[in-house]
């Protein structure tokens, strides 16, 4: 961190509307993939549904009903994954090391969350906080934790490990997971296997749209307000990450880090400092999805960083490994999928196949063959920035 | 070469000048054959102590390291595992488990081996090809293969001496799913072959826990109960010699005998392949892909053929394993069996095969005797008073064992407990501080074949 500080010309008005607009294009970008997966899933729905009506009656109206419901469940879906892709996608920028151990830096910000408001519900401060305030109070213990956590592992089971051979870190970072899993299994002790978030009361429901029907009963399409937080905190996460990276010294320092380790050394930049801080942005972010998620599904269990880690992975992959926005929309990509698959595969099938459990039939198929056609990822080369 | 002649005293350590003076003359010998006696006659008086046992198994390590001729290496190792092995398992049937288990690992070790240690592809779905090999098994040997093919539902289940056609259809049948997931994937970075593999293992845990409907395959999540067992050829013979023994007994040793057969195979045929020009094409794949593409290895075909060969190993030990337990279900075969896999070839040592043998043999007597027994004795020390928390029962945590195997090996001992020869020395070559000699040395012993037009 420590690059000179340079005798900068005044900020002109001109470079920070630069500024503003690197820092919110990405928005944009996840904004037409948002709507423009959910279209093509959507129309490829309906056309299902139109061909199978004819054999099932009352389908198309079915399918038309949760339609809104699912894609609403495929965003927070998506946002999960994208926020936890961020922290892989951010180490694999700069160490080109998939960091297996991230997926339970997500668990164990989940936990810290859980267990928080567990403890303040025990001393009585819960019910007198107002639920959101509760909320970000969990965000920040829990990022900090996660943070700190990752740091720690980068220090004790990465960093001796550096100038090994490829496979060699990715061993130990697959024991650093399954000791953190049993780790926190064994802190949390069975009572606790499966933590509970503390009722927080967001019973609210946000009316967005409604669509009259043909059978008289006007459609309602409303978001609650778990799902609203985790929407907002995880775009809001995601502006700050740009923030940090495009505009910050550390970022620049981190960007150059990514690019090419030995000279950003003679510029004098700490790297195992900057390393540690990249490091410590990714594990943040993952806790911070953890808590969410904590707050939106209410029970978390130290085995969901597993699946929930290898997900966002595809996601990162799916996106360009190495690009932070190709992770936020290879998330929201994967998640939309996801949810569709889930719903629609149940539905038409008439319940012969489970679509949960073959969602993630799915998303592996999707990665094996977004790295068989397309291994750059769906932001391809071009726009491919290393972190 | 040269400096283990030149000066076996001049600064070595303890353990040469140990090891120089029972490498000597006739002390081998005795030192072996006095081992394995002792030890098995203490097994045989103590058939219930575990510690006499894990004596008794390491005596096939002691077998392994003295330098003693093959004749009596075989010849040794014939009397521990094939008499006084069986002789044991009659008093306690528990340990002869656990061997035929550690044996099932053993396999499935080295054939993972062949795909992380030689090739150097790091596989982290090789259960799929396991759970490939028992469910042909299951599903052909009980009435569920009815259900897929409906008009053949009279011929099923198939009698018990299809077990053998299994045992290489369960080779081919996992060999071709490693060509089938290796196709696609292997032209990638070695990372992200590690995802994909991950991925693939779960593809086929969910499918073996999901394909119970529309048509019942797998039996879904309750699994396939009642498998068939492998046909007793030898029972005329048995009741010719006028043998008296129980079914159960019966089968327990003919198991034993299966096992130790497949990996004395398994050893076998890895030994060949990786002395093989196959085998010299891996370790330049593993050594460096550039170079050896430069050097006109066919990368990918190598790759794949890595790739099935260690799946093979899987597939047939899948069959037999089906057989053994006659029951299987889907959590057998989760992630976590598949890096525990990996966490043996890791703790032995990369590439090696002894290493391979020695690690699954490690971990499973770690899951089956060790920590069950540390268990029982936390328990104990607890009534003593000793403050340790009550719901800490080791066996439940596997994955904590397994993490900080795989964490410490790497980080202090990246090489393994029994190193591969051409690992050894290049750790070796590293860590002397005249790197210059060793390299020199190399030269030195590199064999140079004529090479040039002539």
């Amino acid at each position: 961190m420590a690059v000179k500080a340079q005798a900068q010309p005044l900020a002109s008005r001109q470079a920070s509307v630069g500024t503003l607009r690197q820092v919110l294009a990405p928005i944009g970008q996840i904004f037409v993939f948002v709507v423009g997966s959910s279209l093509i899933l959507g129309a490829i729905v309906l056309v299902l549904a139109l061909l199978l009506s004819r054999t099932q009656a009352n389908l198309l109206s079915g399918v038309l009903t949760v339609l809104p419901l699912v894609i609403i469940d495929g965003l927070v879906l998506g946002f999960l994954y994208a926020t936890i892709a961020l922290g892989y996608t951010l180490v694999y920028g700069v160490l080109e090391f998939i960091n297996f151990a991230h997926g339970e830096i997500y668990m164990v910000g989940a936990f810290v969350g859980g267990g928080l408001g567990l403890w303040l519900a025990s001393q009585g401060l819960l019910a007198a906080m107002h639920p959101l305030l509760f909320v970000v109070f969990a965000l920040l213990v829990a990022m900090t934790a996660s943070g700190l956590l990752a740091v720690g592992i980068e220090r004790f089971a990465y960093r001796p490990l550096r100038n090994a051979p490829r496979l060699v870190p990715l061993i130990s970072a697959i024991g650093v997971s399954l000791v953190l899993q049993d780790l926190v299994r064994l802190l949390a002790g069975p009572s606790r296997f499966n933590l509970r978030y503390p009722q927080l009361g967001l019973s609210r429901r946000f009316q967005l749209l409604e669509i009259p029907t043909a059978a008289g009963a006007n459609l309602r399409v409303a978001i609650d307000s778990q799902s609203l937080i985790f929407i907002v905190t995880s775009l809001l996460m995601l502006i700050a990450l740009n923030y940090l990276i495009n505009v910050t010294k550390l970022g620049k320092a981190i960007r150059a880090v990514a690019q090419d380790r030995a000279t950003a050394s003679l510029m004098g930049i700490n790297v195992n400092l900057i390393i540690a801080m990249t490091f410590f942005i990714g594990g943040a972010l993952g806790g911070g999805a953890g808590v969410l998620f904590g707050v939106k599904y209410s029970t978390v269990n130290p085995y969901i960083g597993f699946i929930a880690g290898l997900k966002a992975f595809t996601a990162a992959v799916l996106g360009g490994i190495g690009n932070i926005t190709g992770a936020m929309v290879g998330g929201i990509v994967l998640g939309l999928l996801e949810a569709f698959v889930s719903t629609y595969l149940t539905l038409f099938t008439g319940g012969r196949f489970s679509g949960p459990d073959y969602a993630s039939v799915a998303s592996f198929l999707i990665l094996i063959g977004i790295l068989i056609f397309r291994p750059s990822g769906l932001l391809g080369e071009a726009t491919t920035q290393k972190v | 070469m040269s400096t283990s002649q030149q000066s076996p005293a001049l600064g070595s350590t303890l353990r040469e000048r140990l090891a120089a003076s029972l490498g000597q003359g006739v002390t081998p010998y005795v030192v072996v054959v006095g081992y394995v006696v002792i030890a098995s006659f203490w097994l045989i008086s103590n058939p219930f102590s575990t510690i006499a046992f894990l004596v008794f198994l390491s005596s096939l390590l002691a077998i392994y390291y003295f330098p003693i001729p093959t004749w009596l290496r075989v010849a040794l190792g014939l009397i521990v595992l094939g008499g006084v092995m069986p002789y044991v398992g009659n008093l306690n049937q528990g340990f002869l488990d656990v061997v035929t288990q550690a044996a099932i690992f053993v396999a499935l070790a080295l054939g993972l081996n062949v795909v992380v240690g030689f090739a150097g592809l790091l596989d982290l779905g090789y259960i799929a090809f396991f759970a490939i090999g028992a469910y042909l098994w299951a599903i052909f040997s009980t009435p569920q293969a009815a259900n897929i093919f409906p008009g053949l539902a009279a011929s099923f289940p198939l009698g018990s001496a299809w077990f053998f056609v299994f045992l290489i259809l369960g080779v081919v049948a996992a060999g071709l799913f490693g060509v089938l997931l290796g196709l696609p994937v292997l032209r990638l970075r070695g990372d992200y072959l590690a995802i994909v593999t991950l991925g693939f293992g779960e593809v086929i845990r969910l499918l073996a826990n999901n394909l119970n409907r529309p048509v019942n395959i797998t039996g879904g999540a309750q699994g396939i109960t009642n498998i068939g067992q492998p046909p007793l050829f030898f029972q005329p013979a048995l009741d010719a010699l006028n043998v008296q023994s129980s079914p159960g007994a019966e089968y327990r040793m003919y198991f034993y005998a299966l096992a130790l057969v497949i990996v004395l195979i398994t050893i076998m045929s890895a030994r060949r392949l990786n002395d093989s020009r196959v085998g010299r094409a891996w370790t330049a794949i593993r050594e460096d892909e550039t170079a050896a593409i430069a050097m006109g290895v066919p990368l990918v075909r190598m790759k794949l053929l890595a790739f099935a060969a260690g799946a093979t190993f899987a597939g047939a030990m899948g069959v037999l394993y089906a057989a053994k337990l006659r029951f299987i279900s889907p959590p057998t075969f989760d992630v976590v069996q598949s890096i525990s896999i990996l966490a043996m070839v890791i703790l032995g040592g990369m590439g090696s095969i002894p290493g391979a043998v020695l690690g699954a043999t490690l971990i499973t007597l770690l899951n089956l005797r060790i920590l069950p027994d540390f268990a029982n004795q936390l328990v104990l020390w607890r009534r003593a008073g000793l403050p340790i928390p009550a719901n800490f029962d080791p066996v439940q945590y596997q994955r904590l064992f397994f993490g900080l195997v795989l964490i410490l090996v790497t980080i202090f001992r990246p090489e393994g407990l029994l190193p591969e020869r051409r690992r050894r020395a290049e750790l070796k070559a590293e860590g002397s501080k005249d790197t210059g000699e060793a390299l020199v040395q190399d030269e030195q012993n590199m064999v140079h074949p004529d090479v040039g037009i002539k």
